[in-house]
């Protein structure tokens, strides 16, 4: 120290200063560069210019008020029950249009009970579940449905978009894994959105691609296992695809959840109440436990007839959404009256599985009937009550196939057969699927209603395609 | 103009009006710039020296405004000569939460909050046309909104109450890993190799604190929600952990269900109509609105709704909660700038987040810092990018169901015009509800429906039914048919619900030449006055407008919530309460929904009930006058 000390005052006088000087340099350097940086305040005057400046897109495109969807929607006047039949603008036409699959919409014992409803609880039940929405016909539904599926716990939605949609973001957060297959409907893509977890697609019913996917996770997983360890996985696919029309390979899937250890969630909103001996969906057609499913959920606006949605499954993974379901926590209950509509029409579903065969039958015999039609290609399994038809050689212009099934659609429906296009929000699918005709089959079709289907469709196919 | 003449301004002042008197009272809070807001700038145009001393009080001012809860009142009390009943209640009311002010000023947040709700008088910064003044004051001296902080031992108790709670569970939950006691959760059965499904707080809450006081929440019912109801009777035989109905219910008095006007009912025309559209259109559609599901009866129905709100057209949803949840994201996207009210509701929230907009929260009703947010946007523009915000969108509720208040629709309209932004009001509980004709907060308020871009509300609370509907300018609303996820992928209401819509609507529109609509509507007001007014006199805490007929009653102590509860229940009343983490944590509260089908009796039942509770518990814990309630008075010796 003290040797130090004297060369320092050994050291020759401009050395010293020069030292000095590189010290206060490198000071300045470093603590005052930014004094000299130009201040970039604005003065009140320059910002009431750029608020007078701005000027925001307008909160609605224009839309021409003859756009198609629009005109179809203010011309074609539906009026009357849509069962079998509907009756658009005064013509009777067959229904191959609503996903009214048994009939359940129009049934007589089903609209009876939800008249005795009516005239004891009034229409509305005025409150979320938690605040005196709850009434005994919705824990006697969801006791139902747990009965039927053969699950501990149901919990019940008052609308099916918002069943899965917010069933999801109730387990998976963010930082969690989502596997999810690409065709998966729209109100599940909206549910992975909301969860704000990491989504890994996997192609429309691939499971080598899923596979691929978990042992790639498994291998990221291995590298960091403390994240590993708090990370959820997530499987979710559908059990039978409503943009489709096929079944998820679900004994593959089940076998994959127990090798890769994911959670798998199966979304039954059109298979629930058709697939299956007794309609209990794609776990009784591939005779699988559902307690090896985590979670299903399903609408109750199709088969059932009625509005709202469901989950089920072991009564620790339901009843977490008590708590931390968004659409079940904020939003008003089902009105009784369509509770009791839905308990009517699962009791009839348990009572005549019968129903079902003849839909199956139905849904067979249509699916051979229309791969007879000339340029067309239809897509889903024989089974499935819904059936697309697609264009065998699509342009390349999407605007330009959905005009043309428009059109093939509107003429039959002109000659008293409903059909309609299956609409997506084109810009916001996650995979947008070809343009198609959506047929949905109800159990109730004879067979010279199915043959007038056939030869009206094939006719307008022939008439449009060939012009 | 220099420095030395600005400062001998209010002198000058002084002589044109009795400002000096007014300052005095507020005892030096009144900045310079205050001073020359209101006045100067009028008479001087702006100079360099005044910016320059504009931008050194700036950030002075904000920590002023939220400290002096009326120092922004000045210009109101400059104009409003001779000064109103209302302004001097407000200086006595000043002088006294100014001593309550110094102990909680710490809490800032609750301090900023109550400058902004609490004054009856908007503060304004801007430079007010006298037509301008002669309209606010129409709505402001009506307007009373009311946040009293408790006294500051009884947080300090609430918070202790909590931290008991918390450390009895730390305390169960250690004696379980032991094995001793009793904790029956139905906890996560261990799957080897998965990762658990839930959080340990998430469970550790629901277990230890909210299950204490669970049989307050999902009451399940078995008759009509009208004026009265029957609770079912449910026994728990393990400290609620799991619930057994005895079979037997309990007819009770409903002030838990949000039934405004009264048109939940098993009997009358509503029921009738309904009951015809079952037998004429089944009991459901199963289609979607572009899909052919979208039946004349929808269409009558989103024609009568545009009529009811006086907007070129509506769309509507089978469920409320969807209709902010799906439509949301088909008007904002990516590169908008979404405001939204701090305290609004799950499925706004919700929707803005689908949306994929940025969302930025302000300040539960607080205009001033609505304006401050929407300025920094559109100086500042979008982060990283710098490009201009696409659209700016301020999403507000008509009525905020938690604390009963009425959000500003007037100054949301003006900051609106003023910064080019579009506002989404969602009316689920005050559609119906308040209102001479029962239309809304906009008919509150005598505003133009027009100058909101976005009318939303729910069919759920006043009309007895359920669902949503959206209205606005044919545009909007013909992108909405189009766009909305709602139009597309979801089934479109049930024809009973619709019809049940349609009746009651038409009922409250006169259209069935009756007078019940009007009469309902008056009623409710009635009763939401006489029970507010009632309720404020006896002392108690009573939160929000005093035209909003949810009535959050705040109790501070979650205890307390659930002994209440419980012995309303005993007693024949049926309340909701309202507890962390669905409000602040020391500010749980009891709801009493006010209904037209309520009558005089059932109220002062309820209110006598309600006194002795709070005597008992020690809840009139309010240091504060209670609200005018003039009008209330008049109609109760009509009464």
């Amino acid at each position: 120290m003290y040797d130090m000390f004297q060369a320092l005052l050994q050291a020759p006088s401009y050395h010293l200063f020069f030292e000095a000087l590189l010290i206060i340099w490198i000071f300045k350097l470093l603590f005052f560069s930014k004094a000299y940086a130009p201040e970039s305040v604005l003065t009140e005057k320059e910002k009431e210019e750029l608020i007078a400046e701005w000027q925001p897109e307008p909160l609605a495109p224009e839309i021409p008020d003859d756009h198609p969807v629009l005109m179809a929607m203010e011309n074609n006047i539906i009026t009357g029950k849509p069962g079998k039949y509907v009756t658009i603008n005064g013509k009777s036409c067959v229904n191959m249009a609503t996903l009214n699959f048994l009939g359940m919409a129009g049934n007589p014992s089903v609209e009876a009970e939800a008249i005795k409803t009516l005239k004891k609880y009034g229409v509305g039940s005025c409150g979320p579940r938690g605040f005196y929405g709850t009434m005994d016909v919705h824990l006697e539904l969801e006791d139902k449905i747990a009965k039927f599926m053969n699950c501990e716990e149901a919990i019940l939605y008052a609308f099916g978009f918002a069943t899965i949609a917010s069933a999801i973001p109730a387990y998976s957060k963010r930082g969690d894994v989502i596997f999810a297959d690409e065709g998966v409907c729209f109100a599940i893509q909206k549910g992975l959105v909301a969860s704000r977890s990491k989504i890994k697609w996997f192609k429309h019913n691939d499971m080598e691609d899923l596979e691929r996917l978990l042992i790639e996770q498994a291998k990221e997983d291995k590298k960091n296992p403390k994240k590993a360890k708090v990370t959820r996985r997530f499987l979710v696919v559908e059990g039978l695809y409503i943009n489709y029309g096929d079944l998820c390979p679900l004994p593959k899937l089940v076998e994959l959840k127990w090798k890769y250890k994911v959670r798998l969630f199966l979304e039954e909103s059109l298979s629930f109440g058709i697939l299956g001996s007794n309609g209990k969906g794609v776990t009784e057609h591939y005779n699988i436990s559902p307690d090896d499913i985590d979670l299903i959920a399903a609408s109750l606006e199709n088969a059932i007839g009625s509005t709202g949605g469901f989950c089920c499954g072991k009564k620790y993974i339901v009843d977490h959404q008590r708590l931390s379901g968004l659409g079940y926590c904020f939003s008003a209950s089902l009105p009784p009256m369509l509770a009791t509509a839905a308990i009517e029409s699962l009791r009839l579903i348990d009572e005549k599985p019968g129903m079902l065969v003849e839909l199956r039958e139905n849904c067979e015999k249509i699916h051979s009937k229309l791969s007879d039609i000339n340029g067309t290609v239809i897509v889903g399994e024989p089974i499935s009550p819904v059936k697309h038809i697609r264009l065998a050689e699509p342009s390349t212009d999407r605007d330009f196939d959905v005009q043309t099934l428009q059109k093939i659609a509107d003429l039959s429906r002109d000659n008293k057969v409903a059909v309609t296009l299956a609409r997506y929000l084109e810009e916001e699918e996650h995979k947008l699927p070809l343009p198609s005709i959506r047929i949905s089959v109800n159990n109730q079709l004879s067979d010279e209603e199915i043959d007038t289907v056939f030869t009206t469709l094939s006719e307008a196919f022939q008439k449009i395609i060939t012009h | 103009m220099n420095i030395d003449e600005f400062s001998q301004k209010p002198v000058y002042l002084a002589s044109k009006s009795d400002v000096i008197q007014d300052t005095s009272r507020i005892r030096g809070r009144m900045t310079i710039r205050e001073i020359y807001n209101t006045h100067v700038k009028e008479e001087f145009p702006a100079s360099q020296t005044v910016q320059a001393l504009e931008s050194v009080t700036s950030k002075r001012m904000t920590d002023i405004l939220s400290e002096a809860p009326f120092s922004g009142s000045v210009t109101e009390q400059t104009t409003r000569i001779p000064v109103l009943t209302h302004g001097n209640g407000l200086h006595q009311e000043n002088d006294r939460l100014k001593t309550k002010l110094s102990v909680t000023n710490k809490q800032r947040i609750n301090g900023h909050r109550r400058s902004c709700s609490e004054t009856p008088y908007g503060r304004s910064m801007q430079k007010k046309s006298e037509m301008d003044i002669q309209h606010d004051k129409k709505w402001e001296s009506r307007f009373y909104e009311s946040f009293e902080d408790p006294p500051i031992w009884t947080s300090i108790l609430t918070y202790i109450s909590f931290l008991i709670l918390i450390l009895v569970g730390h305390m169960r939950e250690f004696l379980k890993k032991l094995g001793i006691g009793r904790v029956k959760n139905i906890s996560e059965p261990n799957i080897p190799g998965f990762v658990t499904l839930y959080q340990t707080w998430e469970s550790f809450y629901h277990w230890y604190i909210f299950r204490r006081g669970k049989d307050t929440l999902y009451r399940a019912i078995n008759s009509v929600p009208g004026a009265e109801m029957d609770v079912m009777d449910r026994v728990t035989d393990d400290h609620y952990w799991t619930f057994r109905y005895t079979g037997t219910s309990t007819r009770v008095i409903n002030f838990g269900s949000y039934n405004y006007l009264g048109f939940s009912q098993n009997t009358g025309p509503c029921a009738e109509a309904v009951e015809k559209s079952v037998n004429e259109l089944g009991n459901a559609i199963c289609a979607s609105r572009q899909e052919l599901g979208y039946l004349q009866i929808h269409k009558e129905l989103d024609d009568l709704v545009a009529d009811y709100l006086g907007v070129e057209a509506a769309i509507t949803v089978p469920m409320g909660f969807a209709t902010n949840s799906m439509n949301l994201p088909a008007l904002v996207e990516k590169g908008c700038l979404i405001l939204s009210d701090e305290l609004n509701h799950a499925s706004l929230i919700l929707g803005c987040r689908l949306s994929g907009a940025q969302i930025k929260t302000f300040k539960h009703n607080c205009m001033e810092d609505l304006e401050e947010k929407l300025k920094e946007a559109i100086i500042d523009k979008q982060p990283r990018t710098h490009r201009k915000w696409k659209k700016i969108l301020i999403v507000v509720e008509g009525i905020y169901s938690m604390e009963g208040s009425i959000v500003k629709l007037p100054d949301v309209i003006r900051l609106k015009k003023k910064y080019k932004a579009y506002v989404y009001l969602d009316e689920a509980h005050s559609i119906g509800a308040i209102g001479p004709h029962g239309k809304g907060v906009v008919d509150y308020f005598g505003m133009d429906p027009k100058d909101i871009d976005i009318m939303m509300g729910t069919f759920t609370k006043s009309f007895g039914a359920v669902g949503g509907y959206i209205g606005g300018s044919k545009r909007l609303i013909n992108h909405l048919r189009l766009r909305s996820h709602s139009a597309i992928y979801s089934s479109t209401m049930a024809p009973s619900i619709v019809q049940q819509v349609i009746s009651s609507m038409n009922i409250i529109l006169g259209r069935d030449n009756s007078r019940d609509g009007i009469k309902r509507i008056n009623q409710l007001k009635w009763n939401t006055r006489y029970f507010r007014r009632r309720l404020q006199e006896m002392g108690f805490i009573v939160y929000g407008n005093k035209d909003s007929p949810v009535v959050p009653m705040v109790t501070f102590s979650p205890a307390k919530v659930v002994y209440f509860s419980r012995y309303c229940l005993e007693h024949g009343i049926g309340v909701t309460v309202a507890a962390f983490p669905a409000v602040p944590l020391e500010k749980s509260r009891i709801r009493f929904c006010l209904s037209a089908s309520h009558t005089k009796e059932m109220l002062d039942k309820v209110l006598e009930m309600t006194d002795k509770l709070g005597d008992t518990l020690s809840l009139k814990l309010s240091r504060k006058e209670p609200a005018e309630y003039g009008d209330s008075e008049d109609q109760d010796e009509e009464k």
